[in-house]
């Protein structure tokens, strides 16, 4: 695990299997993604754990990860496969804990799941 | 990441809030490429200007940081929501109209020049090559790196601001040389530049930090323009380069089956209401092409071109602007057709365009459909 920002959550996750482009997919109020093409189509990553590939797309996606923090619809935490700085920098700014993890512990967290992260102890616990 | 000791006192927070945001946004931002250092970077270009795209959240932490934060390098910017020109023709409220000049106020009273453009490129002397410089706008990094001999990660909006202020960027990936694991080889024959825009939206989506591409013959600037803006919508890539690759490089074919995907996922309407040019924005050499295009000719529908302020001056002087005025299209500066608050779905069912950069937005964040068509197709099916 790496730790990008550092921080601690726990929750329940939701996961995608594919890339998420924040801005433009995002609803930066509710936390909704509205691309129909994506597997997290319609659902909400507000206030859960969220797992994914990496981010992609146009560079101003860090702003909508700020703007969902700063409207209450942000995930609690983030773990991708991939850094990419879109999502890291959003992260940075918005204080939401991001790490990214080796593809085998990718593949082994699943949607539904309860997961505990603390970045100070290296730590992703499975409840 | 080793920070020299004016740097860990930055961090600390010892040269003030601002410097402290900024040396934590280019930590993160090294953390997540494996950077050893920081570099001195000579320009940086910054996204989120747009408040349709960073919103009330945006507005204030720029309108915050302005109080006290200055860039420390040339600094230019991205489209913004609307041409101030005429503003007030497109009937959008006043929220949006101030939240906007804020903005605008905001980048101006950092230092930024507000050349409100996604092609600074095209708009700006480029710097001898091998330049370090921060684009934040996705075609624009890989045009950068791809044509322009510069060298630059693809920034985030908030990794370039925070090199705008510092001044530095962190070594990593692009920044060093990279050699792609993945080549494409081109094989649809006479490619067009939408043809050129689905190959960069799938180039995009396959590739990791850079691409190679072979199979391609002489490109001009508006094919490479929509390659770098299909490119930068799909993917984390920022970099084209133009090789076979070797041996153990993954080799995929780029052909009528592929382009043909790539088209359906983003063809979603027969036919469009408004037809949108620009997307990346439109340079000189493409306002005088369509300028010739239409000559006696004249569009059947609205047609909205956008293109940068110094482009309509330019276009302006040698009299492109009235010919392409009477040919009915409505020319605007400092805003751009991807995710202009001008096309929206309580007005538009769907829009004709050439650009899959415009495209993806326009659909996803407008939830405006799309009808995807080259320049000539639009010309020979839209005007008489």
């Amino acid at each position: 695990m790496k730790v990008l920002v550092a921080g601690k959550a726990q929750g329940t996750v939701l996961k995608s299997t594919n890339p998420i482009n924040f801005l433009g997919t995002v609803d930066k109020k509710t936390g909704i993604i509205s691309d129909n093409n994506h597997d997290l189509y319609g659902e909400s990553i507000k206030d859960v754990i969220l797992v994914f590939p990496s981010g992609v797309g146009s560079s101003v996606g860090a702003y909508t990860i700020y703007s969902i923090k700063s409207n209450n619809s942000a995930p609690l935490a983030m773990i991708c496969q991939k850094a990419d700085l879109t999502v890291a920098t959003g992260c940075a700014l918005a204080n939401i804990p991001l790490v990214t993890i080796s593809n085998e512990e990718f593949e082994s967290i699943k949607t539904g799941m309860k997961l505990s992260l603390d970045t100070d102890s290296n730590l992703i616990q499975y409840q | 990441m080793e920070l020299t000791r004016e740097e860990e006192s930055a961090l600390k927070g010892e040269h003030g809030e601002i410097m402290q945001m900024a040396y934590r946004i280019l930590v993160a931002t090294g953390e997540a490429t494996d950077a050893d250092k920081l570099i001195p970077i000579e320009w940086a270009h910054l996204s989120g200007v747009n408040y349709n795209t960073i919103g009330d959240a945006g507005e204030e932490f720029l309108s915050n940081i302005s109080k006290i934060a200055r860039v420390s390098v040339k600094t230019t910017l991205n489209p913004m929501g609307f041409d101030i020109d005429n503003v007030k023709n497109y009937g959008l409220d006043e929220n949006f109209i101030s939240k906007q000049l804020s903005i605008k106020n905001s980048y101006e009273t950092m230092g930024v020049i507000p050349s409100f453009s996604c092609i600074p490129y095209e708009i700006f002397e480029i710097p001898k090559d091998g330049t370090q410089v921060a684009f934040a706008e996705s075609n624009a990094a890989i045009h950068a790196n791809s044509f322009d001999s510069l060298k630059t990660n693809k920034e985030s909006a908030f990794s370039a601001l925070a090199s705008a202020i510092v001044g530095k960027s962190p070594y990593s990936s692009l920044r060093k040389d990279d050699s792609p694991n993945i080549t494409i080889n081109m094989k649809v024959k006479n490619p067009n530049e939408l043809t050129y825009g689905m190959l960069g939206f799938f180039a995009g989506k396959i590739g990791d930090t850079s691409v190679n591409i072979s199979g391609l013959a002489e490109m001009d600037k508006r094919q490479c323009k929509a390659m770098c803006g299909g490119m930068g919508t799909s993917g984390t890539c920022a970099k084209f380069i133009f090789d076979e690759g070797d041996s153990d490089c993954e080799k995929i074919d780029f052909d009528e089956k592929e382009m043909k995907n790539v088209h359906d996922e983003l063809n979603t309407a027969e036919k469009g209401d408004v037809i949108t040019l620009g997307s990346p924005q439109l340079g000189l050499d493409e306002i005088s092409d369509l300028t010739s295009m239409l000559k006696g000719r004249s569009f059947k529908k609205r047609c909205m071109v956008f293109l940068p302020r110094t482009v309509k001056e330019q276009a302006k002087k040698i009299g492109y602007t009235t010919e392409l005025e009477r040919a009915g299209c409505e020319i605007l500066s400092d805003c751009c057709t991807c995710l202009t608050p001008l096309i929206n779905k309580e007005n538009v069912d769907a829009v004709t365009t050439n650009s899959i950069k415009g495209a993806f937005y326009l659909k996803n964040s407008n939830g405006v459909d799309v009808n995807l068509k080259s320049l000539s197709e639009i010309i020979q099916d839209e005007t008489r």
